[in-house]
């Protein structure tokens, strides 16, 4: 099994506010070191030719990063333990306090499936709404893909 | 929590031979072979694979065996090597629990988004501990508290996170700290903080000091 990631973080500013010129501007360099990286698999890009478009959703301001990797170290490695780790520490220059509810989750995807945004979407409200399980995790809160049951997909009419 | 385990790992270490091969193996940062720490340590290389293997049994150190460099007939068996198990062993008497008070307060700064205000005290500490050793070179002072410092390039690297288990809990917020704690001690040693740097890498501290005062 591979690991999925999505992070859901609100801008303060509009994207093309000088504000928000660091963050646009290194993003290039920071995606570079992810998909350099032996432990990548997949990102969901903004644009195929702009290294600086954001992930297009209809979620409001927010920045949306998803991507799978191999394992938990690789990813683990990657967000605090390369250069990623200065870029991270300047997070609220750029971004509002995610408050009370989760805006990151993790879950166990077979190899070689892309799931879509929605899948995304729905894996962190189900961790909203449930808490930490083998569906939807953290790294605060764990969870192995030997601990997922009979299916590692979400139960389709999974009440809210 | 595993004390019985934890005292029976460090008690063997009562013997001077194997603590000083602990020692080699765990300051190598990788693995060692037995040849290599026989002849570091100066004993024979039937006693230090008794006692290499010792610590295997302990839990301190672990095995592995590394390819022979030629290939085909008279190349001869895997070397075993050795090198620091990840674990950490911890024995406190009186029974003692700093991890979970420092888990409990970090996750109450992040609540907070204290980060800041923790940065600010920890380059405070950190003056305070630089100017109780003034005088004494940087690299001693973090070795005294457990950062393992070597050199590396231009670089002085750190082998070891004193507060690993922290770290992994709350990584932005201990390696902010670590890094602001640093910055402290060697501005209270009279040096320039800014010689103390971010740059994480896997295993290891997350801070790194560049060698002189130029950056």
């Amino acid at each position: 099994m591979h690991l999925a990631q999505l992070n859901v973080a609100r801008l303060r500013y509009p994207i093309d506010r000088p504000e928000m010129a660091d963050f646009v501007n290194n993003l290039e360099t920071i995606n570079g070191l992810a998909e350099r990286d032996p432990g990548f698999v997949w990102r969901l890009k903004g644009s195929e030719e702009d290294p600086t478009a954001l992930v297009e959703h209809d979620l409001g301001d927010f920045a949306v990063t998803y991507s799978i990797w191999t394992s938990r170290e690789a990813l683990w490695n990657y967000i605090y333990k390369s250069a990623h780790l200065a870029f991270l520490r300047r997070r609220r220059e750029w971004f509002e306090h995610a408050g009370g509810g989760a805006n990151a989750v993790l879950w166990w995807v077979p190899e070689g499936v892309i799931p879509s945004l929605a899948e995304g979407i729905a894996r962190l409200e189900h961790l909203r709404a449930h808490g930490p399980g083998p569906l939807a995790f953290t790294y605060k809160d764990f969870h192995d893909a030997a601990d997922l049951g009979d299916s590692w997909e979400l139960p389709a009419a999974a009440p809210a | 929590m595993s004390g019985d385990d934890d005292l029976r790992s460090l008690a063997s270490l009562h013997d001077e031979v194997r603590r000083s091969l602990y020692e080699l193996v765990a300051a190598s940062g990788g693995e060692v072979g037995r040849a290599e720490a026989a002849e570091a340590v100066g004993v024979s290389r039937t006693l230090a694979a008794f006692h290499l293997d010792k610590l295997v049994e302990a839990g301190l150190l672990e095995s592995g065996f590394r390819a022979p460099e030629r290939k085909g007939p008279g190349s001869g068996r895997p070397a075993k090597v050795y090198r620091r198990a990840r674990a950490e062993r911890v024995v406190s008497l009186p029974p003692r629990d700093y991890g979970i008070l420092a888990d409990l307060l970090a996750e109450t700064l992040m609540e907070l988004d204290g980060e800041e205000r923790a940065e600010r005290v920890a380059g405070r500490f950190g003056e305070r501990l630089g100017r109780a050793a003034a005088g004494r070179p940087v690299e001693e002072v973090l070795r005294e508290r457990g950062y393992e410092p070597y050199a590396d390039g231009e670089r002085v690297r750190l082998r070891n996170c004193p507060f690993h288990v922290a770290a992994e809990a709350h990584p932005l917020l201990v390696c902010s700290v670590n890094l602001a704690l640093c910055r402290g001690l060697l501005t209270g040693l009279g040096e320039d903080p800014e010689r103390a740097v971010l740059d994480p890498r896997p295993g290891e501290c997350c801070v790194g000091l560049s060698k002189t005062n130029e950056n």
